[in-house]
């Protein structure tokens, strides 16, 4: 390893924060909410390096250090840098580290951002690593419901959608593992929720219940609605992808009868699973819920500079 | 100290080196390969389909005036767990050690998962021992498990 000493601290996987330093980030998240232009980045330079095009992310990310005050460097797309070339990762991160005092990526690469993070002099945000981590995403996600909701613990959260792909319901399980949940797992059979991840839920003492179809009954008791998107590219058979594309869509009319305190989340993009009519009903949160990605990341990037 | 079986005697003709007990029958020739002791111009006698009382067969190699690193060790465990190693100096076992696997493993295995960073930069692997009973890994880098059945070496 190269760096032994990194000033700040990064952060690559929400598996490695505590139950108190979660709710000690999403604390300072809603003091960024009430007051998101603070110029405590003033002097600071901050590279966000995306290996894989990621918008929203990128500018979600790159708002918060503007927001705060400070500068940014970088690029949106590997294909303009030196890695088309075939420089490593590892020289692409010792060179960068010598301008930057933080550096934000995202990486198609599983592991990558765990690996800059051993030998970057500058802590690391982990902004996706292909299949792997998204913590930013779990943090936004988690701010979301505790606002909503008032609380964290003994909520009914409803999964729906790709559960075996799906890198932020994966990520939401093992963070919630705190908060004695009740889960439900509502997923066609080709994308149910793995074995690891059941697996997970029992050691940690998580109800959880499966169903096959989402429908107006299956949702009566949810407090949260985490929708994501079924892509035809996961199936393996093409003809149970015809048969369940459209049974997993919301409808507006599904929501009459659900609690009042339900709010439908998403981690966007959408394509067709929220009907398009939901977006003006209030149990609809995905757009704030993007919104509130910038009070979290602007405590994660000051959080790692050691700033707050 | 029982001395009566053959392996024991096959020990006790060794001056000084390593003798490698208990290795399974089928496992002998991995374990040849695995110490690359095909590069080791040292006398060495290997033993397979050898009785024993513990495991029905066995096999066993002797190699003399050479010793073993830890991390060359930590490759056996691999392949078979309840291997014993004996140090032999002065036709004396100086050291008997079973194999055990360690919590972590640097740099001998190969992460399955093609899209994990370790596969696409000059890098050293890295897992930890999750279950030293059914033999599973997860890698350090993109979390993915793999089972001792699946593991490449590098």
């Amino acid at each position: 390893m190269i760096n032994m000493e990194q000033s700040g601290k990064s952060l690559i996987s929400l598996e490695e924060l505590s139950k108190g330093e979660i709710l000690e980030l999403l604390r300072h998240a809603s003091e960024f909410e009430k007051e998101p232009n603070r110029k405590i980045l003033d002097g600071k330079v901050v590279a966000t390096l995306f290996f894989e095009p990621s918008t929203r992310t990128r500018l979600s990310f790159e708002t918060a250090v503007n927001r705060l005050g400070g500068r940014i460097i970088g690029f949106s797309d590997a294909s303009t840098t030196s890695s088309t070339k075939g420089e490593s990762l590892k020289d692409t991160i010792m060179m960068v580290s010598n301008y930057a005092d933080l550096i934000i990526m995202r990486h198609y690469l599983e592991g990558a951002a765990r690996y800059a993070s051993e030998i970057s002099p500058v802590p690391i945000i982990n902004a996706g690593d292909g299949a792997n981590q998204h913590p930013s995403q779990t943090m936004l996600d988690l701010y979301s419901i505790q606002k909503t909701q008032g609380r964290l613990d003994n909520l009914n959260i409803y999964l729906v959608g790709d559960l075996k792909f799906g890198r932020t319901v994966h990520s939401m399980l093992i963070a919630m593992r705190y908060f004695n949940p009740t889960f439900h797992f509502i997923a066609p059979n080709e994308l149910k929720m793995p074995n690891i991840y059941k697996e997970f839920c029992k050691e940690h003492n998580m109800k959880f219940y499966e169903h096959s179809e989402l429908s107006k009954e299956a949702i009566a008791d949810a407090d949260i609605l985490y929708m994501t998107r079924v892509q035809k590219e996961r199936f393996t058979d093409l003809m149970e992808y015809e048969r369940v594309k459209d049974t997993f869509i919301l409808r507006n009319d599904m929501l009459t009868d659900t609690k009042p305190n339900l709010r439908i989340l998403h981690p966007l993009p959408r394509v067709n699973e929220i009907e398009q009519d939901i977006d003006t009903n209030p149990k609809a949160y995905y757009f704030q819920q993007a919104k509130n990605g910038l009070y979290v990341r602007e405590a994660l990037i000051c959080n790692a500079l050691n700033m707050l | 100290m029982e001395k009566s079986t053959k392996s024991e005697l096959l020990v006790a003709a060794l001056e000084n080196g390593t003798v490698i007990d208990h290795i399974p029958s089928d496992k002998v020739f991995s374990v040849v390969n695995l110490l690359g002791l095909n590069n080791i111009h040292k006398p060495i006698t290997v033993g397979a389909n050898l009785s024993s009382k513990k495991m029905g067969s066995k096999g066993i190699i002797k190699i003399a005036d050479h010793y073993f690193t830890d991390s060359e060790v930590n490759k056996l465990s691999l392949i078979a767990p309840n291997i014993v190693l004996n140090t032999i100096k002065n036709y004396e076992v100086a050291d008997k050690h079973t194999i055990s696997m360690p919590d972590e493993i640097k740099g001998i295995v190969k992460c399955a998962n093609p899209k994990c960073i370790t596969n696409h930069e000059p890098m050293s692997t890295r897992f930890a021992v999750v279950d030293k009973v059914n033999g599973v890994l997860r890698c350090n880098y993109c979390n993915k498990e793999i089972s001792i059945e699946e593991i490449k070496l590098l």
